[in-house]
C-alpha cells in the first residue's frame, strides 16, 4: 500500500483548525495527529489545541552547550597557565580563579549559543529539501494543512477539505 | 481607552500580501537617495582606507600619537562602535523577552546595526596596533610563540568577549531572518532566488519548524542580554582596572553599559528616519513607534546623566587629587569645549525628547539623534584623551597633543564602512521583519475583536 500526502490551503487559521478538528473527529483509519502538519506564514502555537502538545528539545542542546563551553574554557585556560611556570608569579596563584571566570563565562555563552543553533537545525529538520507539497502562499497569507495517509482514505479527506472551502488541494504519492 | 488611528503602532487592516509586497519592493527599488548614500559611504571609506595605507607605509608617527597619548581617537572610536552595537540587543532581545511587540517592524535593522558596529569596532583594534600584520598576536592561543597571553588582562577578555558577541549577534540576526529569507526565495528570480534558497535552508513554515524556531530565538535572546552587558563591562574594565587617574572608578561598567544603550538607541532613531524615507516604510516605521523609541532613549539618557554625575561626584569628593586634577583639566583645559559639548549633547539635548510634538517631528528627531550620538562619541574621547594628557607624573603630561588628519580620516572612514555594510544589508535582506509584522497585525486584530465582543456582551 502506497502512502499518499495531501495538502490543502485555507484562507485563515480558524478555517484550517476547524478542518483539522473535524478530520480527527471523523477518525479516518490510520490517520493520527502525528500525520498532520500545519504550514503557516506566522507561528500559531494555538495549533497544539487540536494537534496536542508537541514538545521542543532545543533547550537540552543549550544546556549541554553551555556546560561544554564553560568547562572547555576553564580547562584550556588553566592548562595554559599551568605551563607558565617559567614566569615569576610573585606568590600569586598559578591558576587564578576569579579572572579565569570571565573567559569561562564568555565561552559558556558561546557554547550555549552555538549548540542552540545546532539543536535548532536538528530539531527543526533543517536544512531540508523543499517538498513538492509547498505553496508560496504559505509564506504569504494562507495556511496549509498537510496529511500523510493511506490512499484508501484520501478521497474522504479530500472531500472533507472541500467541504471546508479549501482554496487549493495538492497531492503527492510516496512509494 | 480607545486608540485613535494616529496612535496605532501599525494599521490592523493591512493585508499580509501587501506586507510582503512592500518589503520586497525595498530590496528592488529604493528611492534614488539610497545610491547617493552608498556613494557617500564609499567616498568616506576611501578616505579612511587612504589614511590607513599612509599610516601603514609610513608608520604610526603620522597619527600623531606619542608616549602619553597611546590610544587616541582609535580606541575612543572603538568604544563608540562597541557601544552602538548594544542597540540590537536592547531592541531585539530585551524587548522581545518583555513582549513589547512594537519593536517588531524595527528590530531587524537594529540587529544588523549590532553586527556591523562590532565589525567596525574590530577594525580599530587592527588600526590601533600599527603593525597590522601582527594582529594574530592578539589571539590568546598559548605558548608556542612565547608571547605568554595574560589571561588576567581585560584586553584579552575584550578580544574573547567581542568575538563571542559578534558570533552570537550574527547568529541571532541570521536565525531571526530565516522565515523572511524563505519569503524572499518564494518571490524572487535569478541570482537572488538562488541565494535565498541556500540561506533559507528549505524553510517551509511547518508547525515543527516554528516551534523550534521560537524556542531557539528566545534562548539566544536570553544569552545575548548578559553577553552584551559583559562585553561593555569588560571594555569598561580596560580602563577601570588600570590605575590611571580618572579611570579607576567602580561605577565605570554600569556607566559604559548605560552609555552603550544610549548611543545605540540614538542611532536607531537616526537609521529609523533614514530607512523610513529611503525604502518607503511609512506604513511600518510609524510615528507612534518612533515616539516609543524616543521615550526609551530619554529614559536611558537620564540613567546615563545620573551615572555621569555620580562619576563626577565620586571623583570630586573622593580626595584622590590626581583624579580630581584630571576632572578639573577636562572642565577647564584644552579639552574643555569638547567636555562641555559632551555634557550638553548627552544630558541637555535629550530633554527635547520629553515633548511629544518634538518626538514625532522627523527633522527634529534626526537632529536630536545626531547630537546625542555626537555627545556619546565625545564622551568616549573625553574618557580616553584627558587621562593620557594629565597622568600621575608631570613629565608625562601632554596637554597640546592633537590627533592628526590620519586619525580623523580613519574615524571618518569607519562611518563610511559601517554605512556601506548597513546599506548593503538593507538591499539584500529585508530590513523590516515581514513575519513579525504579520504576527503583530494578527495579534492586534485578535485583541481588537476580543475587546469588541466583550464590549457587545457588556452592552447586551
Amino acid at each position: 500500500m502506497s502512502k499518499h500526502r495531501i495538502m490543502a490551503l485555507f484562507n485563515d487559521f480558524d478555517a484550517a483548525s476547524l478542518a483539522i478538528t473535524e478530520l480527527l473527529d471523523a477518525g479516518f483509519k490510520g490517520v493520527t495527529r502525528d500525520d498532520i502538519t500545519l504550514k503557516s506564514p506566522i507561528e500559531h502555537p494555538e495549533v497544539e489545541r487540536v494537534l496536542g502538545d508537541r514538545p521542543v528539545y532545543v533547550q537540552r542542546f543549550t544546556f549541554f552547550g553551555a556546560l561544554l563551553g564553560g568547562t572547555t574554557a576553564f580547562t584550556l585556560i588553566s592548562a595554559a597557565q599551568a605551563t607558565f611556570l617559567m614566569q615569576p608569579k610573585g606568590g600569586k596563584p598559578i591558576v587564578p580563579i576569579p579572572p579565569n571566570l570571565v573567559l569561562t563565562y564568555e565561552m559558556f555563552i558561546l557554547g550555549a549559543v552555538l549548540c542552540t543553533v545546532l539543536g535548532f537545525l536538528i530539531c527543526a529538520g533543517l536544512p531540508a529539501k523543499r517538498s513538492s507539497l509547498y505553496h508560496v502562499k504559505v509564506s504569504e497569507d494562507q495556511i496549509g494543512v498537510l496529511i500523510e495517509a493511506d490512499e484508501r482514505v484520501m478521497p474522504s479527506i479530500k472531500d472533507l477539505f472541500k467541504q471546508h472551502n479549501a482554496l487549493e488541494i495538492k497531492e503527492e504519492i510516496r512509494k | 481607552m480607545k486608540t485613535t488611528p494616529e496612535e496605532k503602532d501599525i494599521r490592523e487592516d493591512i493585508a499580509w500580501a501587501q506586507i510582503n509586497k512592500d518589503v520586497m519592493k525595498s530590496l528592488e527599488s529604493p528611492r534614488p537617495i539610497f545610491w547617493v548614500m552608498v556613494a557617500g559611504a564609499l567616498a568616506m571609506l576611501a578616505v579612511g582606507v587612504g589614511c590607513e595605507i599612509y599610516q601603514y607605509n609610513v608608520g604610526m608617527g603620522v597619527s600623531n600619537k606619542n608616549n602619553s597619548h597611546v590610544w587616541g581617537l582609535y580606541i575612543a572610536t572603538f568604544i563608540f562602535w562597541i557601544g552602538m552595537s548594544h542597540s540590537g540587543t536592547l531592541l531585539s532581545a530585551i524587548l522581545h523577552i518583555m513582549h513589547a511587540d512594537w519593536r517588531k517592524p524595527i528590530y531587524r535593522f537594529a540587529e544588523a546595526m549590532t553586527t556591523f558596529s562590532l565589525m567596525t569596532a574590530g577594525l580599530f583594534v587592527a588600526v590601533h596596533l600599527g603593525r597590522v600584520w601582527n594582529i594574530y598576536w592578539a589571539l590568546p592561543y598559548p605558548n608556542e610563540r612565547g608571547v605568554w597571553p595574560n589571561f588576567q588582562s581585560p584586553l584579552l577578555w575584550d578580544a574573547m568577549a567581542i568575538f563571542t558577541y559578534l558570533t552570537s549577534s550574527i547568529i541571532f540576526l541570521y536565525i531571526g531572518s530565516i522565515p523572511d529569507l524563505a519569503i524572499c526565495r518564494d518571490n524572487t528570480t535569478g541570482w537572488r532566488r538562488k541565494l535565498y534558497t541556500v540561506m533559507s535552508l528549505g524553510w517551509m513554515g511547518t508547525d515543527r519548524q516554528w516551534r523550534n524556531f521560537r524556542k531557539t530565538y528566545l534562548l539566544i535572546a536570553c544569552f545575548l542580554i548578559p553577553l552584551a552587558v559583559s562585553v561593555h563591562s569588560i571594555v569598561a574594565s580596560d580602563f577601570a582596572m588600570s590605575q590611571q587617574p580618572g579611570w579607576h572608578i567602580t561605577s565605570f561598567p554600569p556607566y559604559f553599559v548605560a552609555g552603550a544603550l544610549y548611543s545605540g538607541c540614538a542611532a536607531i532613531i537616526t537609521l529609523f528616519i533614514i530607512l523610513r524615507y529611503t525604502f518607503r516604510f511609512e506604513e511600518y516605521m510609524t510615528l507612534p513607534i518612533l515616539d516609543k523609541v524616543a521615550r526609551l532613549t530619554f529614559a536611558i539618557a537620564m540613567v546615563w546623566t545620573y551615572l555621569n554625575l555620580i562619576e563626577y561626584a565620586s571623583v570630586w569628593y573622593g580626595h584622590d587629587q590626581y583624579s580630581k586634577a584630571v576632572l578639573i583639566q577636562k572642565a577647564t583645559g584644552p579639552y574643555a569645549p569638547f567636555w562641555w559639548a559632551m555634557n550638553f549633547c548627552g544630558s541637555v539635548v535629550p530633554f527635547a525628547l520629553a515633548f511629544k510634538s518634538l518626538r514625532r517631528h522627523l527633522a527634529t528627531m534626526m537632529i536630536v539623534s545626531l547630537l546625542l550620538n555626537l555627545g556619546m562619541w565625545l564622551e568616549r574621547w573625553m574618557i580616553v584623551a584627558p587621562t593620557f594628557s594629565h597622568g600621575y607624573y608631570p613629565w608625562t603630561w601632554d596637554h597640546d597633543q592633537w590627533p592628526s588628519f590620519v586619525q580623523w580620516g580613519i574615524v571618518f572612514g569607519s562611518f563610511g564602512w559601517f554605512g556601506l555594510l548597513f546599506m548593503g544589508f538593507c538591499k539584500l535582506i529585508p530590513s523590516v521583519s515581514m513575519y513579525e509584522v504579520k504576527e503583530m497585525v494578527y495579534h492586534r486584530t485578535l485583541e481588537r475583536r476580543k475587546g469588541e465582543t466583550e464590549w457587545k456582551g457588556e452592552s447586551a
